[in-house]
């Protein structure tokens, strides 16, 4: 399987996500500039974290009307894997990819630590290497990863099981602790913790794993031959 | 139609408007004789940022020579951006800190944002990416609301910028003492790594060569900085806020990737950041290298602001800029490589063979002055220096022991101080992750930082107790060296150089040239014996608020390398039923002990003494033992002695430990005794463990408990506490004291 890393100016996580996908999943993967046209040639998309354009306006706003975005939101509308992470998931929702808005932390400070994360939702293509309800340890990396929705949102995120991750406590006050969602269909995934800092108990833990290797689970069953 | 309101050279010389930005009279003097004539006021300025403390070491220099430098291992010591050291495999780790302290003393924020922005320019001028930052700390007691203030932004500033850029935050620390409360110290250490063919210099070389600005604009910010830098702090030195640069760690992540896309390429010959002084260092300083001179023509410099004049370009600190040389004829591609990022790269100017800085501004030259005068003749002062009253008085008194009533409260009082109270609250905010290479995380003795691709790994701290160097600067320059040392070591890393920032008060003071002069005494001997040489760290003198200084603060920042990452310990207590072991004595000694500021409320006597023979021993052999898989945990005893250190190893895991000391309970629990470490190790490995390290004595066991147990030999108890009760105390310190109201 082929991922396509965007790496917008500032992105500053491009390099994890490359090197777990490469070097802990075995898959390949490339860098590719945000002001590429063309990502026909790639199996999945990853948005990285980091500090697009500095963030110095609204978190993600500007990146997303970079010119790879085009390319991003036809790869979501032909049901390949997207998946944003931190600042990649303030993309996605500036582009409107996915619903919802990231505000700062609730008390005004980055925030770097492990915290627990539930699984509520084992049965989407990036987490059905995981339990559902099951408890895992991911870092977080933010400034601004208090999700924000309104009610009719909410109420559709939940009938529709697109809350994949929450936070098993509250420390940055996302509405009901929602650490990341999924679209409609189920194949973009925006997530304020990291999982790409995850993967190897080298550096403090290897729940993330699963998430990429259920990304590149589903794609084998839909993609490769049984011969 | 801009007017000029510059001062001619007549007004310059009757009026002495040189003193105004900091040159002394002789000085000025030496300037007329250096080029025979009065000088304009670009030039004047030229020299005087140049001869500031800052830029020149003037007033440090001849006791910077007494540093070791030199080791077959280190491929750079101190005079470029930032010291390199081989490590193998044809990598290099380069490193360097910085001060940028009476910036982050005005505008915390920004200051120390730009601190942290300008080291990391320091190591990717050298070739290097960038991949961890430390940052050392000092402030007053957290009790005003200007402290805390301080504090604050400090912390925000540092986190604003290097979250932002992405390199993470793994290590320091802060201390707080009342003698940095209106100069705060905020010294920031970068490391990088670079393999031996990418390593770059600031050299302007090859005649016709054009010289190239890459990178931010440059504007009216930080105009004299490094001049501000060089003078005391007073009431009015909040009218220096203009001196203080504006951060974009965004601007400094594009110019940080294109620059090191840039040194791939056989087109770059040199590339200095600039950074204090400018364009005015960069380019003296890379002709004066390189033997050779370089014309400019500042109309072409990218002006974010109208009606610059050439005194105002040369002397702005705008940030995020570099000056490069590369090969005429091949600037279309350089251009081009920096337009992929959206960065200026403009040549404006050119390599010269006559040793001269030229400077063309609307058709006139406005400055034309030997490079050599600029980067390398500065006056060289050898202040007189004088032992201090305060000196004798304290070397003349005994050591005695500060009076403790309760042991355990004690214990839990001293864990709430907040120089030994968890800094939680500060690293939380640091993105210490980001890279994913972070094998230990701040919070153990030192961090560690693999090396991706290879089996190694970087551990890197800083260090310095300045109340043993208030105490005694000889002993506490040794110790400062040593406990750095002992946390890299602690980590499984054998030691590979230093860097350090001199952080002193006013040099024009006798007695505080005497103490700059004897910590630089002590840890050059330290260095010496322990086998790591400086390889490169700033000055900072004049930290005096009103008249008084600081304590002499000599931070060592420290590499080391960890050969295998199995190697990698850190301090917390691994499993129940481990041994305890304990690693040199405990005497009398608490002048300058955390024990003695929190009883008597001041620090006085005589610092703790070092033999550092001693100490290399134990630290070659507890290293040994690391190496061999012997050791579960390691850690050093330091602020706060023995009980503390314990308290932190079982603090990680909330294991127990059930220990016996010997002798006076106040000495046996809190002195500040040195060279001594506390190691858990399993009961499979004791022996083994003895063997190699000759003075560890078995003091007690890791026990499943969740309490930390220390009594005496006749089995009276001196704590016993719960684990987690004592780390709530510890964690709960500095957030506790930053809502209480002042």
């Amino acid at each position: 399987m082929k991922f396509a890393v965007i790496v917008f100016p500032g992105s500053n996580c491009d390099l994890d996500m490359y090197h777990a996908v490469k070097d802990e999943l075995g898959e390949e993967a490339e860098y590719v500039w945000h002001d590429s046209t063309d990502l026909s040639g790639y199996d999945g998309i990853l948005l990285p974290g980091g500090f697009s354009y500095g963030d110095y306006l609204r978190c993600g706003a500007i990146a997303q009307s970079s010119p790879v975005m085009d390319e991003v939101k036809k790869a979501a509308e032909a049901g390949k894997p997207v998946l944003g992470i931190c600042n990649g998931f303030q993309i996605l929702t500036e582009a409107g990819l996915l619903p919802g808005i990231l505000l700062r932390n609730k008390n005004l400070k980055f925030m770097c630590r492990t915290v627990g994360l539930k699984v509520e939702n084992a049965n989407t293509l990036f987490t059905n290497e995981y339990m559902a309800g099951q408890e895992i340890q991911i870092p977080i990396a933010h400034g601004e990863g208090n999700y924000y929705c309104d009610d009719a949102t909410y109420d559709q995120l939940k009938n529709n099981n697109q809350i994949v991750f929450s936070y098993a406590d509250d420390f940055n006050g996302s509405r009901n602790n929602i650490a990341g969602i999924v679209n409609e269909r189920g194949n973009v995934l925006g997530m304020m913790p990291h999982p790409e800092r995850a993967v190897s108990d080298l550096i403090g833990g290897s729940d993330g794993l699963s998430l990429f290797k259920s990304i590149v689970k589903q794609w084998r069953e839909a993609n490769v031959s049984h011969a | 139609m801009s007017v000029t309101l510059e001062p001619n050279t007549e007004q310059i010389k009757e009026q002495k408007v040189y003193q105004q930005m900091g040159l002394s009279d002789a000085e000025f003097a030496m300037v007329e004789k250096i080029l025979g004539r009065t000088p304009n006021y670009t030039e004047t300025g030229l020299f005087s940022v140049m001869w500031s403390e800052h830029c020149s070491y003037k007033n440090s220099k001849p006791v910077l020579a007494k540093f070791p430098t030199k080791a077959p291992r280190v491929l750079q010591g101190p005079g470029e951006g930032a010291g390199i050291v081989d490590i193998g495999d044809g990598q290099a780790v380069v490193f360097k800190m910085e001060s940028h302290n009476h910036p982050s003393a005005i505008e915390p924020y920004q200051g120390a944002a730009t601190g942290v922005g300008g080291i990391i320019r320091d190591v990717f001028s050298m070739g290097a990416r960038p991949i961890a930052l430390l940052n050392s700390l000092r402030f007053g007691e957290l009790t005003t609301p200007r402290v805390k203030y301080l504090f604050e932004e400090v912390v925000a500033g540092i986190a604003g910028y290097g979250n932002c850029i992405g390199i993470p935050t793994v290590g320091g620390e802060v201390q707080f003492d009342a003698s940095y409360d209106g100069n705060p110290l905020v010294n920031a250490m970068c490391v990088g790594l670079i393999d031996h063919k990418d390593i770059q210099k600031g050299i302007a070389s090859g005649v016709g060569n054009p010289v190239m600005y890459v990178g931010a604009k440059t504007g009216r910010d930080g105009i004299h900085g490094a001049t501000f830098a060089s003078e005391e702090l007073t009431e009015s030195s909040g009218d220096n806020r203009p001196a203080v640069q504006v951060g974009d760690p965004f601007m400094e992540k594009l110019l940080l990737e294109a620059c090191l896309e840039l040194v791939k390429s056989d087109a770059l010959i040199g590339i200095q950041d600039m950074g204090a002084a400018g364009l005015t260092s960069s380019s003296a300083e890379m002709a004066s290298k390189a033997g050779s001179g370089i014309e400019m023509d500042l109309d072409h410099i990218p002006q974010r602001e109208t009606g610059m004049t050439a005194y105002e370009m040369m002397l702005s600190e705008s940030q995020e800029r570099m000056l490069i040389v590369v090969k005429k004829g091949r600037e279309p591609e350089i251009v081009e490589l920096f337009e992929k990022y959206g960065l200026d790269a403009v040549t404006v100017g050119k390599v010269t063979d006559d040793s001269t800085l030229r400077l063309v501004h609307k058709g006139e030259i406005v400055a034309e002055v030997p490079v050599d005068a600029l980067a390398e003749d500065a006056p060289v002062y050898h202040k007189p220096s004088s032992v201090p009253a305060y000196y004798k008085e304290y070397q003349q008194m005994d050591n005695v022991e500060p009076e403790v009533e309760n042991y355990g409260e004690t214990l839990k009082a001293l864990l709430q101080q907040p120089t030994i109270a968890s800094k939680e609250w500060v690293y939380d905010q640091y993105d210490h992750q980001v890279r994913t290479s972070t094998v230990v995380s701040p919070g153990s003795d030192a961090a560690v930082i693999r090396v991706r691709g290879t089996n190694k790994g970087l551990a890197m701290t800083t260090d310095c107790n300045s109340r043993y160097i208030y105490l005694d600067p000889e002993v506490g320059g040794k110790i400062a060296v040593a406990e750095a040392a002992r946390n890299v070591v602690v980590s499984g890393a054998k030691p590979l150089a230093i860097t350090d920032c001199l952080n002193f008060g006013n040099p024009e003071k006798p007695e505080i040239f005497w103490q700059l002069e004897k910590a630089a005494d002590g840890m050059s001997e330290a260095c010496t014996i322990l086998d790591a040489p400086v390889i490169g760290g700033n000055v900072s003198l004049y930290n005096e608020t009103n008249g008084t200084a600081i304590y002499p603060t000599p931070t060592i920042g420290l590499v080391g390398l960890v050969e295998d990452l199995s190697h990698v310990t850190t301090q917390d207590a691994k499993n129940a039923g481990d041994v305890v072991y304990m690693i040199g004595e405990s005497f009398t000694e608490f002048g300058g002990s955390e024990l003695q500021k929190m009883v008597e409320g001041r620090i006085f006597g005589k610092a703790p003494s070092i033999d550092l023979t001693v100490e290399a021993q134990r630290q070659q052999q507890i290293l040994e033992a690391i190496q061999k898989g012997l050791v579960a945990s390691a850690h050093d005893v330091a602020e706060g002695g023995v009980a503390v250190a314990l308290a932190e190893k079982a603090f990680g895991n909330g294991l127990g430990m059930d220990i016996t000391l010997t002798g006076s309970p106040t000495t046996a629990l809190f002195s500040e005794s040195q060279s001594r470490f506390i190691v858990s190790v399993s009961p499979e490995h004791a022996s083994q463990f003895e063997q190699i390290v000759q003075d560890a004595k078995e003091i007690g066991t890791v026990t499943d408990s969740g309490e930390l147990t220390i009594k005496s030999e006749d089995g009276s108890v001196w704590v016993n506490d719960s684990v987690d009760a004592l780390r709530a105390s510890w964690k709960g310190a500095i957030p506790c004291l930053l809502k209480s109201e002042a």
